[in-house]
């Protein structure tokens, strides 16, 4: 479902270019579970961003469920990344603002989602990570865990094509972090399809299938 | 759209000192147009009401029929009756005669008239009474002096029921006229001797039994004008015109001074409306500048809202709404207040008998206009929202 062919972005660094993905071509079916695994600056982000649609490619064909999104309009790829991609970040990125149940309302809303069905399946997503006695909360009065969940239904409740977890582990401790794991192992189980980007070996290995990046350049590496 | 509505008022109530000094702007704005205009207005009101009640509110007609077929008191009342755009009317027929009085003599001028007169020309009685109905039904010799005829011909003004003659004819003094502080009116009334219309018929030889001129007012409420051509469809049929199709009839209005009011009144309405929309605009760059600042603030959460699949539209919607909301809140504080002042200030010059109301149509005004720069100042900077890259966004200060 996830097509990338010889995709390229480069940054321009005062007079140095700067590949932050070279050639890099993958492809991710549906129903996978794959780890995206490079050390800092290897380019893992700007991959995720552009799997995410959040960026364009300089170079490269990059096809979502068979269209290459290079066609679609700011409309269009902001309705893909509300219907088809779910995000979880390394900072939970909630709008602090808002309430737990607000947060993961939120995505229903712009997807134009009837105000019955919303509350139905916020409901059902803040269940799945188990955090219906916190729905009125405010993510500052939630523990970074809490929080990762809360992000986590979030990016549950438009029932996405796919998973996308930056560093969802980053800024949680290690017991902590395997809840999370746990959660996305759950998902997975149920017909997720889940992208896993990470610098943790522990954490990747998790994972059915592992790609490692360096320097832009993506390798397959079994486990 | 009430989500966003109400995710805009939450942003507002998340930083209420900001928001209540940013409104600061527009509340002093929309407080001095509507303020200014309905003072300007409340004080011409009760200028043109005084006007109106020194007796501007008639139309006079002057009519040119002679022998049989002229104009006739009964008529005049006749028409009257069956007229709803005409309140009363009162005849006048002026000649002048000498006037009489123990040894003095002098010319006065006689007008002879109806009681409805004394109303329609917002005449002041000193002492005594005006021509009564049974004065008219009788062609009673009774007259009443204005001020000036009682200082030239009598001296005092405890003269009533003292005699004088006209031409030789014996009148009685029932009533004797206070001066008057009629605009329309001031200096000819005040010399003048008023009798009877029926006893300057019979007294008057040269005067065959039409009126040559009459005033008419309008019930409260019907306009000026409506009566005014109440009058000329009138003598239009009655009188008509000449063998050369010359209308043989004069009809002219007190309209024209009101007319002229309302212009002074609206010319400096739009004026001081005029300086207080500059505070307007003022409070709106405020808005603009302020939303600025807070669309930079929540650059991060801009970011995150893309990501999870707000579009341009969606973003713009929201600081939009931001913008506009603020103001109107700030345009409906403005016009409470300003209908607090207005109330303070009715009450301040009560005993000038002004009253300040708000003034519609400056409230109205005041409402579109505050949305006006809601949107004219919310635009740039929710465009600038709107247009952040998703990626960069998210990335911003961490």
């Amino acid at each position: 479902m996830i097509d990338l062919q010889d995709i390229t972005k480069v940054y321009q660094i005062g007079d140095e270019k700067v590949y932050a993905l070279d050639h890099a071509t993958m492809h991710i079916y549906p129903h996978e579970f794959v780890s995206v695994i490079g050390p800092s600056g290897s380019g893992k982000s700007t991959l995720m961003n552009i799997i995410g649609c959040l960026d364009t490619a300089d170079a490269g064909v990059y096809k979502l469920d068979g269209i290459p999104i290079e066609d679609y309009s700011e409309r269009q790829l902001a309705k893909v990344r509300n219907e088809k991609i779910g995000f979880i970040f390394q900072n939970f990125n909630l709008i602090p603002k808002l309430s737990a149940e607000e947060n993961v309302e939120l995505p229903l809303i712009y997807g134009g989602v009837r105000a019955s069905e919303r509350a139905e399946r916020v409901r059902e997503a803040l269940e799945k990570v188990g955090l219906s006695q916190r729905a009125k909360h405010l993510p500052t009065e939630l523990s970074g865990g809490q929080q990762q969940r809360v992000a986590i239904a979030r990016a549950l409740v438009t029932r996405p094509s796919l998973l996308l977890a930056d560093e969802p582990t980053g800024n949680l401790d290690s017991r902590t972090s395997q809840e999370i794991m746990d959660i996305l192992h759950d998902l997975h189980e149920q017909g997720n399809t889940v992208v896993l980007i990470t610098h943790d070996n522990d954490i990747a290995r998790q994972a059915r299938r592992s790609i490692h990046i360096l320097d832009g350049r993506l390798t397959e590496v079994q486990l | 759209m009430i989500m966003s509505f109400k995710m805009a008022l939450r942003s507002i109530g998340s930083n209420k000192l900001r928001a209540v000094l940013t409104m600061l702007g527009i509340i002093i704005g929309v407080m001095a147009l509507v303020v200014l205009v309905s003072l300007v207005n409340g004080a011409t009101s009760s200028v043109t009401e005084r006007m109106s009640s020194l007796g501007s509110n008639y139309v006079e007609a002057y009519v040119w029929s002679y022998g049989p077929d002229s104009l006739s008191l009964e008529e005049l009342n006749e028409w009257v009756e069956t007229e709803p755009t005409i309140e009363s009317v009162a005849p006048e027929s002026q000649s002048s005669a000498m006037a009489k009085f123990g040894s003095k003599s002098q010319q006065m001028s006689i007008h002879g008239t109806t009681p409805s007169y004394y109303e329609i020309n917002g005449l002041q009685l000193a002492a005594g009474r005006f021509i009564k109905n049974t004065d008219l039904d009788n062609g009673s010799r009774v007259c009443i002096l204005g001020p000036s005829a009682v200082d030239a011909l009598v001296g005092y003004t405890d003269c009533i029921g003292d005699e004088l003659s006209l031409d030789g004819l014996r009148y009685t003094i029932v009533g004797v006229l206070g001066k008057s502080d009629s605009l329309m009116y001031s200096g000819y009334g005040d010399n003048t001797i008023y009798i009877p219309f029926t006893a300057m018929q019979r007294q008057f030889s040269d005067f065959n039994s039409g009126i040559n001129n009459f005033y008419a007012t309008a019930p409260e409420g019907t306009p000026m004008s409506e009566a005014e051509d109440a009058v000329r469809r009138y003598l239009a049929e009655r009188i008509g015109y000449d063998d050369w199709g010359n209308e043989q009839y004069y009809v002219y209005s007190m309209d024209i001074m009101e007319g002229a009011m309302d212009n002074v009144t609206s010319v400096l309405s739009i004026l001081l409306g005029g300086i207080a929309s500059i505070s307007l605009i003022v409070g709106g760059i405020g808005i603009m500048n302020i939303m600025l600042v807070t669309v930079t603030e929540r650059t991060r959460e801009i970011g995150i809202r893309k990501a999870i699949g707000a579009n341009r539209g969606t973003i713009l919607r929201q600081f939009l709404l931001e913008a506009v909301v603020l103001c109107m809140m700030g345009c409906m504080i403005g016009i409470f207040l300003s209908w607090c002042i207005l109330r303070l200030a009715s009450v301040v010059v009560a005993e000038m008998s002004m009253t300040f109301d708000l003034n519609g149509g400056v409230v109205l005004l005041s409402v579109i206009f505050c949305f006006a720069i809601g949107v004219i100042f919310g635009l740039y900077p929710a465009n600038k929202a709107a247009k952040m890259k998703p990626i960069d966004a998210l990335h911003y200060g961490g």
